[in-house]
């Protein structure tokens, strides 16, 4: 049932509802119309799907996701630091239940994928926290206030990304009771 | 930070972050035509406190607590939503009574939120009579807290695989007592905000957002629907003890301030109901299941209804005992964001308590205000001492002359 995919989580979760009918519905829809994504397209459980896309092909497929599937919510961006590459995570939810998760990468340096505001009005305080706290490029953003960090806060400064450490932070936090092994 | 503008008619006033009203910090950027809003602009970010990034330096269940401590109110949906991603990443099932106590937990602190809520809502409109009847009544459910996690917010209730204590007979019992007490007096409210005319002409038509606005914006919790969307995850996308539940997701299509009054007083009444089937069906067994200390690789997704709207979690294990990612994202972040256009258009002393439902905003104009100079400053600005200067000519045009009254204070203080 579970796709090969998904041993990178874990082997299998166990379902409230293992029939995965409409989810494998949406899958077949989207490898139909995007064949490059049959391939990277994972039902981890039950209402939870995730998908790779390519950065430059983000677009069309979030606006087919949007119309042509209803995938009418988008819940929340999460930015991560991948390493050499920065992943942006667009948890899209229907009314169904079913959470669609595109995955892209974008480059820490170079211009990262366009705003998804045009689609998502409120996607909009989502997007400036990846650039805020990871420094993604996301291209044509609106105007506004910067979000969450100071107006005064320094450039080039990205909290989220796993080489900064706030100064004078100790690996850990001091927990006399814990017996790390 | 506020643009200056040369139309006369549009005066711009920032509200906020700080002002004694406001129990969070937040900016509110308002051009007002008059008394009428004309747009608002939000700044927010005053309370990020590097959480997730904090999260990630400590082990899981360390997380667990930091992350109850998000909001004093909604502390058991943060650390549901959390725990819930990591057992799904670690595959652990839980046992039945677990998720059973859990969701009961859940649904009592939607209880106490409301019930704060509309408390909240009766201050912000001058109706302090309801703040006092509903805070009072909230005790009631507050010390079933207390008795039940051995704390009245912050419960520390849940535990990765399950929850820490059980519930004993004795507690059943007085909780069963305290769901009566409470239905009685929600009974009230019901009445109160359905019949009362005070509250239906102070809220109707205030804070309006039509339903084609709330599906386009993606808003969530009671103030989508009080907007006619029927829009619960607890329904939607189950998880805990809810797919063996039996509730309606209540809905109002007035898409206003008073909708939303309904939609919270009718979720009230559900909630007793889940109350008294979970405490009637509550599985036997064990409480919790074994967790490992170490949680493997992968990620997450998990949904929650905290009583302000959807709460979502997404962790991402690396093997260790530390997450390498959490993010999280409360209702306000959507919600707020959708206030501003709630208020185009919209009458100032209304503001407060459109915003009341996502934690209110009063007027802080005297922190940073400026006035449009018709005298000619080169800047059109007038400064603090041109109006301080122009208060005194004021009034002693008019015969008053405070003056020699502060003199006679200062060399009587002297005195002393």
């Amino acid at each position: 049932m579970a796709d090969p995919e998904a041993t990178d989580a874990k082997p299998e979760v166990k379902a409230i509802n293992p029939n995965l009918e409409r989810e494998n519905e949406i899958k077949a829809e989207l490898s139909r119309k995007f064949p490059f994504l049959a391939e990277d397209c994972t039902i981890q459980r039950v209402r939870r799907m995730w998908v790779k896309v390519p950065m430059d092909q983000l677009h069309p497929v979030m606006l087919h996701a949007k119309e042509q599937l209803g995938f009418s919510m988008l819940c929340t961006i999460t930015g991560t630091d991948e390493g050499d590459s920065l992943g942006l995570l667009y948890h899209m939810a229907h009314d169904n239940g079913i959470v669609l998760t595109l995955m892209t990468n974008a480059p820490k340096e170079g211009p990262g994928p366009s705003t998804v505001t045009p689609y998502f009005p409120l996607a909009e305080l989502s997007e400036r926290e990846v650039i805020d706290l990871l420094g993604a490029r996301i291209q044509n953003m609106p105007e506004g206030p910067r979000y969450p960090l100071p107006d005064a806060w320094p450039e080039g400064q990205y909290p989220l990304r796993k080489d900064w450490k706030p100064e004078g932070a100790t690996a850990s936090p001091p927990n006399p009771k814990s017996q790390e092994k | 930070m506020a643009e200056m503008t040369f139309d006369r008619d549009v005066v711009k006033v920032p509200l906020g972050p700080q002002h004694p009203a406001l129990k969070e910090p937040g900016n509110f950027m308002l051009s007002l035509r008059g008394e009428q809003i004309t747009e608002m602009g939000i700044r927010l970010g005053y309370n990020h406190r590097g959480m997730e990034k904090a999260c990630e330096e400590r082990p899981y269940l360390n997380d667990m607590y930091l992350l109850e401590r998000i909001c004093g109110i909604c502390s058991h949906s943060h650390s549901t939503a959390f725990v819930q991603a990591v057992e799904e990443i670690a595959g652990i099932e839980l046992p039945r009574r677990g998720l059973y106590l859990r969701t009961l937990v859940a649904e009592l602190e939607r209880v106490h939120s409301h019930l704060l809520w509309l408390g909240v809502a009766g201050h912000e409109i001058g109706f302090d009579t309801l703040l006092m009847y509903s805070w009072r009544d909230r005790e009631v459910v507050m010390d079933v807290l207390a008795n039940l996690t051995g704390n009245r917010v912050n419960y520390g209730y849940n535990t990765i695989g399950g929850v820490r204590r059980d519930i004993t007979d004795e507690q059943k019992a007085a909780l069963f007592k305290a769901t009566d007490i409470l239905e009685e007096r929600t009974k009230y409210y019901v009445g109160l905000a359905t019949t009362e005319l005070t509250l239906a002409k102070r809220l109707q038509n205030v804070g309006y957002i039509s339903k084609e606005d709330a599906l386009r914006l993606g808003i969530t919790g009671p103030t989508a629907r009080a907007s006619g969307v029927t829009r619960d995850v607890r329904k939607d996308d189950p998880y805990a003890a809810y797919a063996e539940l039996d509730f309606e997701v209540i809905t109002a299509d007035s898409c206003d301030v008073f909708g939303r009054t309904v939609v919270r007083v009718g979720e009230l009444m559900q909630t007793y109901k889940m109350i008294r089937q979970l405490l009637k069906e509550l599985p036997d067994g064990p409480i919790a299941a074994k967790a490992p200390r170490k949680i493997p690789k992968g990620q997450a997704l998990s949904r929650y209804e905290a009583p302000r709207g959807e709460d979502i979690h997404f962790v991402r294990g690396n093997g260790t005992d530390k997450p390498e990612r959490v993010k999280v994202r409360a209702p306000t972040l959507v919600n707020i964001q959708a206030v501003s256009q709630m208020m185009k258009g919209a009458y100032l002393a209304d503001m407060p308590i459109t915003l009341a439902a996502i934690d209110p905003c009063f007027s802080c104009t005297d922190r940073a205000i400026e006035l449009y100079d018709d005298a000619g400053n080169p800047n059109g600005m007038r400064t603090w001492a041109d109006v301080r200067a122009h208060g005194i000519r004021h009034y002693q045009e008019r015969g008053v002359d405070m003056g020699d009254l502060n003199r006679r204070f200062a060399s009587q203080m002297e005195r002393i």
